[in-house]
């Protein structure tokens, strides 16, 4: 079988010496966007054919590292390197020496003895996929590290928001929901600034972080201004993250009644956009989530094709705009 | 009140060095004669006494510093930072003498725990050491400790450092009763139901990182609380690494209505902003946070004018292995006692922010005065405190190269500029290089 290749003219040839990563779309410029959507593009014609496994990354090593449960992002990565031929391992923090105690950099400094090509790390703590950078010669892809970034989801999304709108110029999308907890809306938030998407966050006071429209964003705490969207995209009730007693919202009542996605709430044939895992009757109407303007599962597609260009990407092509990172710069 | 192993003093004599005390109003170039530890002559040509003479041509010679803020990790994380290995790292840093917060373990709330402090500082410390006592037993902010039993015992001051007073009733009792006692007390201004689960400064920033948020305002309303405590009591109050504008305008006001207030705020404070911490490197996590550049220009005015009266370095050791770990999950603090001065000089002074003399005040005379220790001067009959700096030459901050145990220093990687060629404590020349 010959060799699949993507070619695209404006295709950059293959750098050598620096380490790319994936850890923050701010890392991204519009160029590197607009390439790994058109890379995507590429791998879901080439997953059309009968023989869907490329051998574009054969004699990789790709490893996932997840500490915190994942469906969607720990099964697409997997497949994704599958998919182009590399060598994966998947590692749950559950059931590996992360239980007897063991801390992030002995765990990465272990798995970069492997001598990976790329590590993909998902964890509970910001900082984390940084640490793993400073630790290990691979290239890291950053799957989600606490409340900060979660990069690959802001590419599925743009992918999947451009192959409803064929465009991403001037739409208009109203993230709705816990932007203060959620990585989700803040790389996605980054995103469509890039591709100049016009963003409004919707949500209760207590929810929207202070200082949040510096990322380019409107704000506002009124559920009706989702109805001038293109996109509402509701962001999952992260009820694991509410501390205690920290009265972000007084129940999950109130906050249904006021800012849950109902039907009602939504024009004709506006389009609904959700992450995942949904909660059902508290951040989305099941109505709404059933509903064939819901573009959740086309979602779910994108991660693949997504995925698949950003490893791509980083072992094959051009720079995925990681700058140096340099240790901080005295004001 | 400040201990050190008893050594025999030195006989010194600094040669042609620009000597600078503002204290003093002397700035020319002199030679200083140092006889048993004492400044004995200044003046042009002195006689050498067969003393052994440094040259000073190209340096300046000024008051040495005085850190009032320092963390000492003993007992308990002797892993982290000694009297012997902190109180080196001081002289390395041009320090004569430091204050000791009594955050440790066990806590520094009784005159036992004291007692060994002091002699152990007998027996180890290369400068001077004073020791702080905790307002509360296990700086739990319940029951006051016996500050005059802890007072008697040499304490140098009171603070729950790392912790605030939480209860106002207890703190207005810190007031009155400390009188009894007669020292310092200095306070940690955090509401914790505000900073709670804060990482950061709460700003753009912290809203794009995803980092919690720590409010300047979860500071600034315990700075007024405790100072309208202190103007009610008629109690000086000194109020520790103030982050925030809104602080620095509660100390300003308190002053300006006759309350005893004093300040003080850390390099790392003066020279960086929330900006920084986009890098995520653990050795940017402190408490208070690191603000916005107006609280810093706030901050850099405040000290200008005097509003704030100290330099602290805030000296926080901590385990590599600690810090090793994504940010949020990285302890509080960083180290400064040996950055200190060429962090300042390189980003205040060279800049043209803040004055050489001012500087130098603040680093010495200014938190020398608030505990009551002697200031140091530079003039015949007084014990030598001394510090030779060099403005020139620069140095990169490595991990090697560090007197303390710790290596956690947010100037890591960083050239600065101005390097201390030799500090005289207590008449004894305790760091050359």
């Amino acid at each position: 079988m010959t060799d699949i290749r993507v070619v695209r003219d404006d295709l950059l040839p293959p750098r050598t010496g620096e380490r790319r990563h994936l850890i923050s779309i701010s890392d991204l410029t519009r160029d590197d966007i607009e390439r790994l959507l058109a890379t995507a593009r590429s791998f879901a014609r080439s997953l059309e054919r009968e023989m869907k496994k490329l051998p574009t990354l054969r004699g990789r090593t790709v490893v996932n590292v997840f500490y915190e449960s994942s469906t969607r992002t720990s099964s697409s990565f997997e497949l994704a390197a599958k998919r182009l031929s590399a060598d994966t391992m998947s590692i749950k923090a559950a059931g590996s020496a992360v239980d007897k105690g063991e801390s992030l950099k002995d765990t990465a400094l272990t798995l970069g003895a492997y001598d990976p090509d790329v590590i993909v790390i998902r964890h509970p703590q910001i900082g984390a996929a940084q640490l793993v950078v400073q630790t290990t010669r691979a290239h890291v892809v950053n799957a989600g590290d606490g409340k900060h970034q979660h990069p690959t989801q802001a590419l599925l999304d743009l992918y999947t928001l451009q192959e409803e709108f064929g465009r991403l110029d001037a739409l208009h999308v109203a993230i709705v929901g816990d932007v203060l907890h959620s990585r989700v809306a803040r790389s996605l938030i980054q995103a469509l600034a890039l591709v100049d998407a016009r963003v409004t966050v919707v949500g209760p006071p207590t929810l929207i972080p202070r200082g949040i429209e510096a990322m380019g964003c409107e704000s506002t705490t009124e559920i009706d201004a989702i109805a001038a969207a293109d996109v509402v995209y509701v962001l999952r009730m992260q009820r694991e993250r509410m501390q205690e007693g920290a009265n972000y919202v007084p129940s999950l009542r109130e906050y249904t009644a006021r800012w849950g996605v109902t039907p009602g709430r939504l024009r004709e044939g506006q389009k609904v956009m959700h992450p995942g895992p949904m909660n059902r009757g508290v951040e989305i109407d099941p109505r709404v989530a059933d509903a064939a303007d819901a573009l959740i599962e086309t979602q779910v597609r994108a991660g693949l094709l997504t995925r698949m260009a950003v490893l791509y990407d980083l072992l094959t092509t051009g720079p995925v705009g990681v700058k140096a990172q340099t240790l901080h710069e005295v004001a | 009140m400040l201990v050190a192993k008893p050594a025999e003093p030195h006989n010194l004599v600094v040669r042609g060095a620009r000597v600078l005390d503002p204290g003093e109003g002397i700035d020319g170039e002199l030679d200083v004669r140092i006889d048993d530890g004492m400044i004995s002559e200044l003046g042009s040509r002195l006689d050498t006494n067969a003393h052994r003479i440094v040259d000073g041509d190209g340096l300046v010679l000024a008051p040495a510093f005085v850190d009032p803020h320092v963390h000492l990790r003993t007992p308990g994380r002797e892993d982290e930072e000694t009297i012997a290995s902190g109180t080196k790292a001081a002289a390395a840093g041009g320090f004569c003498a430091i204050l000791a917060m009594p955050n440790t373990d066990p806590i520094v709330d009784s005159s036992a725990v004291l007692g060994s402090l002091i002699e152990t500082a007998r027996l180890e410390a290369e400068v001077p050491v004073g020791f702080l006592a905790a307002i509360s037993k296990g700086q739990s902010g319940a029951e006051l400790t016996e500050m005059v039993e802890l007072a008697e015992g040499g304490a140098a001051g009171f603070s729950d450092d790392g912790m605030p007073v939480t209860a106002p009733g207890l703190m207005r009792r810190a007031l009155q009763y400390g009188a009894a006692a007669g020292r310092p007390l200095a306070v940690h201004c955090e509401e914790p139901t505000l900073s709670r689960g804060g990482q950061m400064h709460e700003g753009a920033v912290s809203a794009e990182l995803g980092l919690t948020g720590y409010p300047s305002v979860a500071e600034s309303v315990m700075v007024e609380r405790d100072l309208a405590l202190a103007a009610y009591e008629q109690r000086p109050l000194h109020v520790l690494h103030v982050s925030a504008r809104e602080s620095v305008d509660a100390v300003r006001a308190a002053q300006a209505a006759g309350v005893g207030a004093t300040a003080e705020v850390t390099p790392h404070h003066l020279c960086l902003t929330d900006e920084a911490v986009r890098s995520l490197d653990s050795n940017l996590k402190m408490n208070p946070p690191l603000r916005s550049a107006d609280d810093r220009g706030a901050l850099v005015e405040a000290l200008r004018d005097g509003t704030i009266q100290a330099i602290a370095t805030d000296h926080a050791p901590h385990a590599r292995h600690e810090k090793e770990v994504p940010f949020e999950a990285a302890p509080f603090g960083v180290t400064g006692l040996e950055t200190a001065f060429a962090a300042l000089w390189t980003h205040l002074v060279e800049p043209g922010l803040i004055r050489l003399e001012t500087l130098l005040e603040r680093m010495s005379s200014g938190p020398a005065a608030i505990y009551g220790l002697r200031v140091p001067r530079i003039a015949p009959g007084e014990p030598a405190n001394l510090v030779l700096l060099d403005l020139r030459s620069s140095r990169r901050i490595e991990e090697r190269g560090f007197r303390s145990r710790s290596a956690n220093s947010w100037l890591l990687g960083e050239r600065l500029t101005g390097n201390v060629r030799l500090t005289v404590a207590a008449g004894r020349v305790v760091h050359e290089s």
